[in-house]
């Protein structure tokens, strides 16, 4: 089987106007097609006024594709890549609670924490709160490490990437603005076969 | 000083009216070209209502008697028009009655722009009276949708939503006005018509290489077939079309919504696709060399079996939506773009041809199929009547001049087949979503929409109960729609799968109906019912010379079935003749 034909983690990043209802009209174009999202971030963008929307599934990339190209159809989308993990830079951040006195009790708590680049973000006397951040099997590992000191409370955030490749959405967004956009801008994924960026 | 700089940078007063939001959307709609809006009233649009009561002179309010009967009108009138079909209605079950249309205009690409009322702003999620969450029951069946709630967001919005319905690949956009909002009074300065927004693209930039691409595949084929689509009509390029398919020779068939793109008597018009298409343009989808589809989605009614469909053959894929590209079959060479602008191009790039031969292998499979099938469809020797063979009296009549508008099922599969186009946008019918009760109503739009043309129903005796209240559309509004009831005492496309593939267990199928010629004359709209042949041409030549609306209700065999057919599951090369 080859590469393509298996299924992985993509990093879906879309360019959008911040408009109400604009998460829900990209949701359904999953849940359509029964495909779970496994984390979604929105946020704002290096420009003002736009926003970006940062999407993992893990499918076939032909799935990926068609998905991409529903999303970007979406009259308020400006445009919307797909990578694979080894395109972007990740992070995700995770928060962990735990009780006060076992660390304090336990010197071998604090250095395991700290072997895992776990920063303490809150000190009280019941409990204390720790934070990394990283990729899934960083986070996913302190998890396993804190569970038989009795972990309290686990939250991680979604996953936030940036394109390796990319230059930045400044340039695309003053070619969207004029009435008829530049071709580099309308570009399909024909004429960037050969480049690293996936882009519709 | 201060004061008079402020008077010259602010807008001349005179260059701005104090309007009400309602007032402000019928000047935009006015301002858009409409002239016919299909609508309901209630108490969530009822300022807006109240607005058009001045308005009765610009525009020609059509009170339907169901809001889904409103938008299937709508689709109509877009469908034969050209133009943008406008729809109104209220908040809660008014605007949740539009959603079956909202899917069928979506499916089939057709222009709408939806106004509904909803609840005061302020009163947005209490669960008030009549409120439902529209944008969001909307959402997966609209190609744009926005709540206003403030009055001055409408010049503004209604613009964006006329030049999205109808740009690129048109859609259905529902844009959800809140109570306050047509109420508000606010300083309108004039419509200013949309003609760009940044995140959205109509249409995918022209790029020369593919055309070329396209061109010398077509140039060296040896077997090449035109399947078109919807998008030749949509795109207004007819002309064009023809000027390809004359040049390059080439055998071109059509998707039940691309019919009368091209006459269909033209010599190179070789049939329909799909399940019930033709022999021939089925079976030769897996030999010819090159295949271009224009303007068309691969439906899986007119691929059958994806992994078997034209396998052998180069795929050009000329389409204005780029999401289409691909997403069933694989293209070779993939033209984006309005095929208005791409099919000039590629007319000019490739070389005047013919392909006698294997045009001839169309005709072969022509004469097979008549045998088989069409002959004994349109000339039956049964003592009952065919479907097909009103169909043939009716092209004799009409001559292919009629628009003819279908409901879903055998009937909108006969009609397709067998009947005549002259000229685009005479065949509507709900393609895509199969939405039965939709040529009633779609039927009113479409003559509201080609006032000059005849239009002609044809419709089921299953499909007509779903939507025959608007007989009183048709009572109160004079228009002429000629209604054929084609009866066969049976929900017939299902019996027919029942029949073939569930062993004959007919399962509710049996659809008892009531006297319609009665129902009609109840609406004061004369009918007649035929149940033998001889009557027949007799009673479609009253239909037709009678002014305005008639219904002829024609008893046909009750278990007919409608062939060529590929089976579901199967490829289009394992065509059924029987």
């Amino acid at each position: 089987m080859s590469e393509a034909e298996k299924k992985q983690e993509f990093n879906i990043t879309i360019y959008t106007e911040n408009q109400i209802g604009l998460l829900s009209r990209i949701a359904i174009i999953f849940t359509r097609r029964k495909i779970n999202i496994d984390s979604l971030n929105t946020s704002p963008s290096e420009i003002d006024s736009i926003h970006r929307f940062n999407i993992v599934i893990n499918e076939y990339e032909e799935v990926v594709r068609k998905l991409t190209r529903q999303i970007e159809k979406q009259v308020e989308v400006l445009k919307a890549y797909y990578h694979t993990n080894e395109d972007v830079i990740w992070q995700e951040l995770a928060l962990y609670k735990v009780s006060t006195d076992v660390i304090a009790e336990k010197v071998s708590v604090e250095r395991l924490l700290r072997e895992n680049g776990a920063r303490a973000v809150v000190i009280r006397k019941d409990y204390t709160v720790f934070e990394t951040t990283g990729h899934r099997e960083e986070t996913d590992n302190l998890i396993s490490i804190l569970q038989p000191y009795g972990l309290i409370e686990f939250v991680r955030s979604a996953r936030v990437a940036i394109i390796k490749d990319s230059e930045g959405f400044n340039s695309k967004l003053r070619e969207f603005e004029r009435l008829e956009p530049g071709e580099e801008v309308i570009e399909n994924e024909y004429l960037n076969q050969g480049e690293k960026v996936f882009t519709m | 000083m201060e004061v008079a700089q402020d008077t010259l940078t602010a807008p001349a007063a005179a260059e701005t009216v104090n309007v009400s939001g309602s007032v402000a959307l019928l000047e935009a709609l006015i301002a858009e070209g409409t002239d016919t809006i299909f609508g309901y009233p209630g108490g969530a649009i009822m300022p807006i209502y109240d607005a058009l009561f001045d308005y009765n002179d610009k525009l020609n309010h059509i009170l339907v008697r169901h809001e889904q009967g409103g938008i299937h009108a709508g689709q109509g009138y877009a469908r034969t028009s050209g133009k943008v079909g406008v729809v109104f209605a209220t908040s809660g079950p008014g605007a949740t009655n539009l959603v079956t249309g909202l899917a069928d205009a979506q499916i089939d690409s057709t222009p709408l722009v939806c106004i509904t009322g909803q609840v005061f702003a302020h009163l947005l999620g209490t669960d008030a009276f009549q409120e439902t969450d529209v944008i969001n029951i909307t959402t997966p069946v609209t190609k744009w949708n926005y709540q206003i709630t403030d009055a001055t967001e409408i010049p503004e919005v209604i613009a964006k939503a006329f030049y999205i319905a109808r740009s690129g690949r048109p859609g259905p956009v529902l844009i959800d006005i809140t109570k306050n909002a047509q109420i508000q009074l606010f300083d309108f300065a004039g419509y200013k018509p949309c003609d760009h927004i940044r995140s959205y693209r109509p249409k995918p930039i022209v790029r020369p290489q593919y055309i070329q691409q396209a061109a010398e595949l077509i140039n060296s084929a040896q077997k090449p077939f035109i399947l078109f689509g919807q998008g030749v009509i949509l795109g207004g390029a007819e002309q064009e079309f023809k000027a390809f398919v004359e040049k390059s020779g080439i055998p071109a068939a059509w998707t039940v919504l691309g019919a009368g793109a091209i006459p269909s008597d033209h010599p190179l018009n070789v049939g329909m696709l799909g399940m019930h298409g033709n022999y021939g343009p089925n079976v030769l989808t897996n030999e010819c060399d090159v295949l271009i589809a224009i303007g068309m989605r691969f439906d899986d009614r007119v691929t059958g079996r994806l992994d078997k469909y034209a396998k052998q053959a180069k795929v050009v894929h000329l389409d204005i939506d780029p999401a289409e590209i691909d997403k069933n079959v694989k293209s070779t060479v993939p033209v984006w773009g309005d095929c208005k602008e791409t099919l000039p191009l590629l007319t000019k790039a490739i070389e005047k041809k013919e392909h006698i031969e294997w045009l001839a292998k169309f005709n072969d499979y022509t004469r097979q199929e008549v045998e088989a099938v069409i002959h004994n469809e349109l000339n039956p020797t049964t003592p009952e009547m065919t479907m097909g063979e009103v169909i043939k009296q009716l092209n004799e009549i009409t001559k292919g001049e009629a628009v003819i508008v279908t409901d879903v099922g055998q009937h909108q599969m006969v009609a397709c087949r067998y009947a005549k186009f002259n000229n685009t946008r005479s065949n509507v019918t709900s393609g895509g979503l199969g939405t039965m009760g939709f040529a009633l109503p779609a039927a009113i739009g479409a003559k509201f929409g080609a006032q000059d043309r005849t239009v002609v129903a044809i419709i089921g005796d299953g499909g007509f109960q779903m939507t025959c209240q608007e007989l009183g559309t048709i009572m109160q509004s004079g228009i002429d729609v000629k209604i054929i009831i084609l009866n066969n005492r049976f929900l017939g496309m299902v019996r027919q799968w029942q029949e073939l593939f569930n062993q004959r267990r007919y399962s509710f199928v049996d659809i008892q109906s009531p006297d319609f010629v009665a129902l009609a004359a109840a609406y004061r709209i004369p009918g007649k019912l035929v149940d033998d042949r001889a009557d027949l041409t007799a009673a479609l030549n009253e239909m037709l010379n009678t002014p305005g609306s008639f219904l002829l209700e024609i008893m046909v065999t009750k278990e007919n079935n409608v062939f060529p057919m590929v089976p579901q599951g199967c490829s289009v090369s394992e065509i059924r003749l029987k």
